[in-house]
């Protein structure tokens, strides 16, 4: 072959400034088999942890660059979009880029002990590799701008989050039933997600989001089109556990490894939606009498039916973490509640609810697994009294457990009092009204916890000790964390503000 | 509804038909074997629909000739939807993988790969828990 | 026990080196003509696996042992992102081929690609061999009148 002549050099060097937005994803992806590469047990939790921290950082980084309502587009192998891949940050998913890499860096301090204690040692290397895959790929789902790569991401973190789930084999034979059911599910709402990407390619001819969202404004809805629109629903919805869609949920978050029900009930959903919204305001605009219609008379019912239906069953749980994935369901149901809104204000209800939540049920499914290690399992009647033995432990749940009823003060307040503006806003009282009296549901199944920690004689044959500090210190984070989100509404709202205005207005970059 | 229309969507009615089936069994079945390869036909049918998307009439496949010279006016078929399928393909390897592992799991656990029986164990289980924890506490739902 | 299927036993020894060659080939032409990483890891994991069905798995563990097979796929993962960090550290895109060599990128793209199927193709093999064995390695818990 002839040798061609060298070019002058003419790029520009980028500076790492400039590779933030993949350094996100690389360097947690790079970390994964780099654990399994050296299989040392002493690297393994290290290496994780470091990884986590270095994605917290980056995630700020990049959400300091964007707070202002502007966007970094970075192309990825040199690709212009709409050919290439293209990672988009905006407001929207830089905020939630830093909430899932802030949950999971303060989760795995907590996640050594617990891990030790419910995962069998020779597994711990491919564990924590897996948990960085699934964290990869739900920082993978946010960042990116492409609708393909979005379906590839959301596979990598569900076949990893399959695995972590199954790893709870170990305490409980269910742990495998659960994982399989939700792998079938899982699969089924992944891939009629990307049947609904193949429909939108076919109508539009494109991958890129900005660019799908381009064409579609320009030519306006069509049949291909609303069948994508239903389809990526559906899928997503699957995935996000909205209402009839949830019944993976309950299982998987009971049966999983503590830590990991930590992660996925504070992360994994929320990506999902976040998902939703992006393709509800970004891509399909809204103003189609199809998607709003279907929006306003499927998902809000069954955004409504899930605040109560789920608060209901979980009041008549004996198990704390079930009744916390029970719970899960019935704020999900807030969080579509906001999305069916249509309205700036519901997104930001919706947005804020993310963030508020996820830092809520990180907390107390932190402290149902510090429970669970000194008490065997979080059986009511296994953990009560625990409130004497394990006096931290249990007043951490008991605020985190103000926060998810939405006691004025706590996160959960902000987001909820948010909610219900919303829906004043748009004329919707009886939806308000509903919001408010699904909170009392909550009430009911926190004081049972309550009542359970404090007011009952410890069961016999429980360890009376507190958990140990590496526990300790990260529910406590997360515990204050809901009380400074409850006062400091500056960081959450703003930001949340931010992204609903660009989610609706398309000053994303989504539209020019 | 004219002849043309269905002969000319052929593959769009394969689609619907293997997903239909494939879908059908995996809720209709209760070996786990069978829902995983239920799963699969119902991932197949995906396959299809994008790979029906690529095809344009008259096209060929779209490999450079070795010459490097391409002539305009040949046609070629659109390669973007087969790499989309080539990475789903990976990722239903993964899924059928991970599953049939988890099956084998489940075997060894409980002695069967029949949801029924599963179905009944697990049933057992929770009667039994609610007897050991759920009293003290009124039951569960 | 090994005594059966002679025929077999002959055809996989002359066969599983002939199989890992087109592998090679496939992997290492991918970039001129079809192929690539997915193909030829899996034709090369095939060899190993027939060797493992004729041979039992542990004589096939012999040549390819399980903990060299999950350092493999690691590794492959590892090449293809190192591919792309060292583009990016000479101030390019991540997977941007041009970095490889930026007064040459003609030469850059195909080194790029080369480098990166071959670790698609390391980590396909290591996957495929790693599932085989993790099924083949389990206790037969069904007894013969099962089926």
């Amino acid at each position: 072959m002839a040798v061609e002549p060298a070019i002058e050099v003419t790029q520009i060097a980028l500076t790492l400034k400039e590779q933030l937005p993949i350094l996100q994803i690389v360097v947690p992806f790079v970390a994964a088999p780099l654990i399994v590469f050296f299989g040392s047990r002493s690297l393994t939790w290290p290496i994780t942890f470091a990884a986590s921290a270095i994605s917290l950082w980056i995630s700020v980084a990049l959400l300091l660059q964007v707070a202002d309502g502007g966007f970094i587009s970075y192309q990825i192998g040199g690709w212009a979009p709409p050919l290439g891949i293209e990672y988009r940050v905006d407001a929207a998913n830089a905020y939630l880029l830093v909430l899932i890499s802030a949950i999971s860096t303060v989760i795995l301090p907590y996640a050594r002990k617990s891990v030790a204690s419910e995962v069998a040692r020779r597994h711990h290397t491919l564990f924590y590799a897996c948990y960085l895959l699934c964290f990869t790929g739900l920082m993978g789902v946010v960042i990116t701008g492409d609708a393909f790569n979005i379906f590839v991401f959301v596979e990598i973190s569900s076949l990893s989050t399959y695995a972590l789930i199954a790893a709870g084999a170990g305490r409980d034979k269910r742990a495998l039933t659960a994982a399989y059911d939700y792998l079938i599910m899982g699969t089924i709402g992944a891939t009629f997600f990307v049947i609904g990407i193949g429909f939108l390619y076919m109508a539009t001819g494109t991958l890129n989001l900005a660019d799908i969202a381009e064409r579609i404004a320009e030519h306006g809805g069509n049949r291909t089109i609303h069948a994508a629109f239903a389809f990526i629903i559906v899928g997503m919805g699957l995935k996000a556990a909205i209402y009839p869609m949830h019944l993976w949920l309950p299982a998987a978050y009971t049966y999983a490894p503590s830590a990991v029900s930590a992660f996925l009930a504070a992360t994994a959903t929320k990506a999902a939606i976040y998902v939703i919204l992006r393709f509800v305001f970004s891509v399909f605009q809204p103003d189609f009498a199809f998607q709003s219609l279907a929006l306003e008379f499927i998902l809000m019912p069954l955004a409504v039916l899930a605040m109560f239906a789920a608060s209901f069953i979980a009041v008549f749980q004996s198990d704390l973490k079930r009744m916390l994935a029970y719970s899960s369901v019935a704020q999900i149901g807030y969080m579509v509640l906001g999305i069916t809104l249509l309205t700036q204000t519901g997104v930001t209800a919706t947005i804020v609810h993310l963030f508020n939540h996820g830092i809520t049920k990180a907390a107390l499914f932190m402290g149902a697994g510090a429970l669970a290690l000194r008490a065997g399992s979080s059986f009511y009647d296994r953990i009560q009294g625990m409130g004497r033995t394990m006096p931290l432990t249990s007043a951490a749940i008991v605020i985190a457990g103000l926060s998810l009823i939405g006691v004025p003060g706590t996160a959960g307040f902000i987001s909820k009092f948010v909610l219900v503006e919303a829906a004043l806003d748009k004329g919707w009282w009886l939806v308000a009204l509903l919001v408010v009296f699904s909170s009392l549901l909550a009430v009911v199944y926190v004081w049972r916890v309550f009542e359970t920690l404090y007011l009952n004689a410890p069961a016999a044959g429980t360890i009376r000790q507190e958990a140990p500090l590496s526990m300790l210190i990260p529910l406590w984070i997360m515990a204050l964390a809901t009380i400074y989100f409850g006062f400091d509404t500056q960081l959450t709202l703003g930001a949340a503000r931010t992204a609903a205005e660009g989610l609706l207005a398309g000053t994303t970059g989504m539209l020019k | 509804m004219s002849w043309e229309f269905i002969v000319g969507h052929l593959p769009y009615w394969l689609f619907i038909t293997l997903m239909m089936t494939g879908l059908y069994i995996v809720v209709a079945k209760g070996n786990y074997v069978k829902k995983i390869v239920g799963l699969n036909i119902f991932q197949t049918s995906v396959f299809m629909l994008y790979i029906s998307i690529g095809k344009i009439t008259g096209g060929t496949a779209p490999i450079f000739p070795l010459d490097l010279e391409v002539d305009p006016e040949t046609v070629y078929s659109n390669p973007l939807p087969h790499v989309l399928i080539l990475t789903a393909i990976v990722v239903g390897i993964a899924t059928t993988a991970l599953g049939l592992a988890l099956i084998v799991r489940i075997r060894e656990e409980y002695g069967s790969i029949e949801e029924d029986v599963i179905l009944d164990i697990e049933y057992r289980l929770t009667q039994h828990e609610n007897a050991v924890h759920g009293d003290a506490m009124g039951g569960r739902a | 026990m090994m005594q059966h299927h002679l025929i077999l036993r002959v055809v996989v020894k002359i066969l599983a080196p002939a199989i890992i060659l087109f592998g090679l080939y496939v992997q290492f032409h991918g970039d001129y003509s079809p192929g690539g990483g997915f193909q030829a890891g899996v034709i090369i994991a095939a060899a190993f696996i027939i060797y493992g069905i004729v041979f039992g798995l542990k004589q096939a563990q012999q040549v390819l042992p399980g903990w060299v097979v999950h350092k493999l796929i690691a590794l492959g993962v590892l090449i293809y992102a190192g591919t792309g960090i060292y583009s990016m550290m000479a101030g390019y895109t991540f997977l941007d081929y041009d970095g490889l060599s930026p007064a040459y990128p003609t030469g850059g793209q195909h080194n790029g690609i080369l480098l990166v199927e071959f670790g698609v193709g390391v980590t396909v093999t290591g996957a495929m061999v790693t599932i085989y064995y993790a099924f083949a390695g389990r206790p037969p818990r069904i007894s013969d009148e099962e089926w």
